[in-house]
């Protein structure tokens, strides 16, 4: 019985040291060289994996960050500046600042605001909803309320609301990795600059490219596209195409100008101080 | 003799055809019609007209703008209100073309007379012409512009014309009606489309649940060598152009391919019909025949009605919107669309209102898929829906490539026998359309 479990223990040793010679032999004989820096970037990286850079993955991010010879054009929105000038230390070049970007949603067709004209009973997912109709309401542009955005979000910064049916975005957990604007069906995500200070910015929260009439009464707080926003813009920021204004953040200054002229309230203004109220004597 | 079908998969939904017995009737004219330019598969029709101006009965209102397109005809005489975006019955903006009516004056060129035309004077090629300009597409769902499934790419023969007058969906009879009161019209249809493609053999399919429909058209083939009558067993979907080519036939399309490399056309009944309309009477396709139905409905109707109807105007016509429905569906219910706006219009293809109940329609609790492949038994297309649903919900792209989705005709069969009531269409259908926008893509990439 213990000759057996010797002769085990010597045979399969033997075997396992043979084939770890085999395989040290044809390891080295087929190693396939990559630059180390490779490995030094890709462990500063986030590790996400999450493709906001446009990359299959961090790893690929690093590897196009070292080939590159240059760090144009290419960004992590997730790790910001902070990783992106720890990487330019590592390879010894110029890492450009971009300001920080936010996801934003295009639509503030709540269960308030936008009446449902039918009931949906189907699969909860907005892919779904998109092949069968164009939505609950009368709007066919605005949020399906499936709730996509929020189970491809990696970070937990979308969260729909029970309340409006309306995905909420936390601007300090979004990374502006951009995965959500590619899910969204109606296209009605979008990524905007932060803005200043706590993330002030100003933007149509709606992209219904209805007649005026017809958007808004599917919708009490649509766009109506009468214009008047970028009449009263001073900086020539907004343009109004397919009865729907939309305002380029990288002109806007943030006067609010506009938003005080919407007759729909579809501009909206977040972060801004409250104004502090002057009592009347 | 042993009566054929399609050799897999497939499902016996009981067939509720309620309204087999109501004759087809001539709806009146509503007083606005609205009529929408994507009435086809391809890209939507040009509008030519605008505004303020008046038509005719049968004038054009709508140019093809792609080779896969058709001509739109204005269904009814009248002044142009508006030429604009509207919903249509899946809310979705289309450009319409808004009619006031104005009487009924129809273009003078078109043959209105009851009289049927038997001899054919047309060559192939003023055939074509003919159905071209008529804006026939097939009524058979997929509204495919019927002069260019008539034309095969050359290099490519049909050596056998199929017309589709199986009805496999549940609940719809315009095709059933269509053969038992326009069966020698629609044979001379078939006659005008066998000398088209050149074929030298036709066959009409028909499933064993419409007796007097194959006894009738039996009766009118007699006279017509060339085109016979098949029985075919009662199975769902047996109108889907490759299950009735397999039935048929016995010959399988392949993976990827139109019924053309399986040597086979497959048309419509309906198509027949307005083949013959518009090749003998030059009458365009203005108007189809479709079925008011469902057992909540105060009236089961067998309806003519003119293209760019509102569908509230038909439901009005037949006594009222039924009390007690919930969803009402264009088509039928095992592919129908759930329709959400009813001040949309009618176009080409719709072939039916089925209204259901809550109790009808009622979605039962989604459970956990146990591997019965009750849904692999029923796939016609021999796909795996419940390994196409996990892939698609793990969003496998690659995976789901390798799987064939793209072969799914979304006849509903998998969802139609999942005992656990998941639905495995409603996912399939999503990544199916992505699978195959990614292989376009590709395509186009490599031929670059």
């Amino acid at each position: 019985m213990l000759t057996i479990i010797i002769w085990t223990v010597v045979v399969l040793t033997l075997l396992g040291a043979l084939l770890a010679l085999v395989l040290y032999f044809v390891a080295s004989k087929f190693k396939v060289e990559e630059d180390p820096r490779i490995g030094e970037v890709e462990a500063l990286l986030p590790g996400a994996n999450c493709g906001g850079c446009g990359h299959a993955g961090c790893h690929a991010f690093a590897q196009s960050c070292v080939e590159a010879g240059t760090l144009e054009g290419h960004f992590c929105p997730v790790g910001g500046n902070k990783v992106m000038k720890a990487v330019a230390g590592v390879l010894g070049l110029e890492a450009q600042d971009q300001a920080p970007m936010v996801a934003v949603l295009r639509c503030n067709g709540g269960c308030g605001n936008r009446e449902k004209t039918t009931e949906y009973d189907g699969y909860k997912s907005c892919k779904v909803i998109n092949t069968l109709y164009a939505g609950e309401t009368a709007c066919s542009f605005g949020c399906l309320g499936g709730g996509d955005c929020e189970r491809v979000c990696q970070f937990g910064a979308l969260k729909m609301n029970p309340e409006t049916g309306l995905p909420e975005i936390d601007q300090e957990l979004c990374t502006a990795c951009g995965a959500c604007v590619r899910e969204c069906p109606k296209h009605i995500l979008e990524l905007r600059l932060k803005g200043p200070k706590e993330g002030r910015r100003v933007y149509v929260a709606c992209a219904s490219n209805d007649k005026g009439g017809v958007a808004r009464k599917a919708c009490k707080v649509a766009c109506i596209g009468c214009g008047k926003c970028a009449k009263a813009c001073p900086f020539g920021a907004i343009t109004v195409e397919n009865n729907l204004a939309y305002i380029d953040f990288a002109k806007c200054k943030l006067c609010r100008k506009c938003v005080a002229e919407c007759p729909t309230g579809a501009i909206h203004a977040v972060n801004f101080p409250v104004p502090v109220k002057t009592e009347a004597i | 003799m042993r009566k054929r079908t399609f050799s897999i998969g497939g499902v016996h939904p009981n067939d509720h055809k309620i309204a087999r017995d109501c004759a087809i009737e001539d709806l009146p004219l509503a007083p606005i019609f609205s009529v929408s330019m994507s009435q086809h598969l391809g890209a939507p029709a040009n509008p030519v007209v605008a505004a303020g101006d008046k038509v005719r009965t049968g004038q054009i209102i709508g140019e093809p703008s792609g080779f896969i397109s058709a001509y739109v005809h204005s269904p009814v005489s009248g002044t142009v209100k508006s030429v604009a975006p509207r919903a249509n019955l899946l809310g979705h903006k289309i450009v319409h073309v808004d009619i006031e009516v104005e009487g009924d004056e129809w273009m003078e060129d078109i043959d209105r007379t009851p009289d049927i035309v038997r001899e054919i004077t047309l060559d192939r090629e003023q055939i074509l012409d003919r159905i071209k300009k008529c804006g026939v597409v097939g009524l058979g769902g997929a509204t495919f512009p019927t002069h260019v499934k008539l034309s095969p790419p050359p290099g490519k023969k049909a050596d056998v014309l199929i017309l589709n007058g199986a009805e496999c969906e549940p609940y719809l009879t315009s095709d059933y009606r269509i053969m038992l009161e326009r069966g020698e019209e629609i044979v001379i249809g078939a006659e005008i489309m066998k000398k088209a493609l050149e074929v030298d053999r036709v066959v009409i399919g028909i499933e064993e649940n419409k007796p007097e429909a194959i006894e009738n058209m039996l009766r009118i083939t007699a006279s017509h060598p060339g085109i016979e009558v098949m029985a075919l067993k009662k199975r769902y979907p047996q109108g889907g152009e490759k299950q009735l080519i397999n039935a048929v036939t016995g010959r399988q399309v392949p993976s990827m391919k139109l019924p053309i490399d399986a040597g086979a056309v497959v048309q419509n009944v309906g198509t027949s019909l307005a083949v013959y309309e518009a090749v003998q009477k030059n009458k365009p396709l203005i108007d189809n025949v479709l079925t008011v139905t469902g057992e909540c409905c105060p009236q089961q109707r067998n309806l003519r009605v003119r293209v760019g109807t509102p569908l509230s105007f038909i439901l009005e016509q037949s006594g009222g919107m039924p009390k007690d429905a919930v969803k009402i569906i264009s088509g039928g219910p095992m592919m129908g669309w759930a329709i959400s706006n009813l001040e949309a219009t009618t176009v080409k293809s719709t072939s039916s209102l089925l209204c259901l109940t809550a109790e009808q329609t009622l979605r039962k609790e989604e459970g956990n898929c146990i591997r019965c492949g009750k849904c692999v038994d029923a796939c016609p297309m021999g796909l795996e829906p419940y390994l196409l649903n996990r892939l698609a919900r793990a969003r496998k792209l690659d995976e789901l490539e390798e799987n064939a989705i793209y072969d799914c005709i979304e006849c509903g069969c998998c969802l139609y026998s999942c005992p656990a009531n998941i639905p495995l269409l409603d996912t399939i259908r999503v990544y199916k359309r992505e699978v195959l926008a990614i292989m376009k893509n590709r395509a186009s990439a490599t031929a670059k």
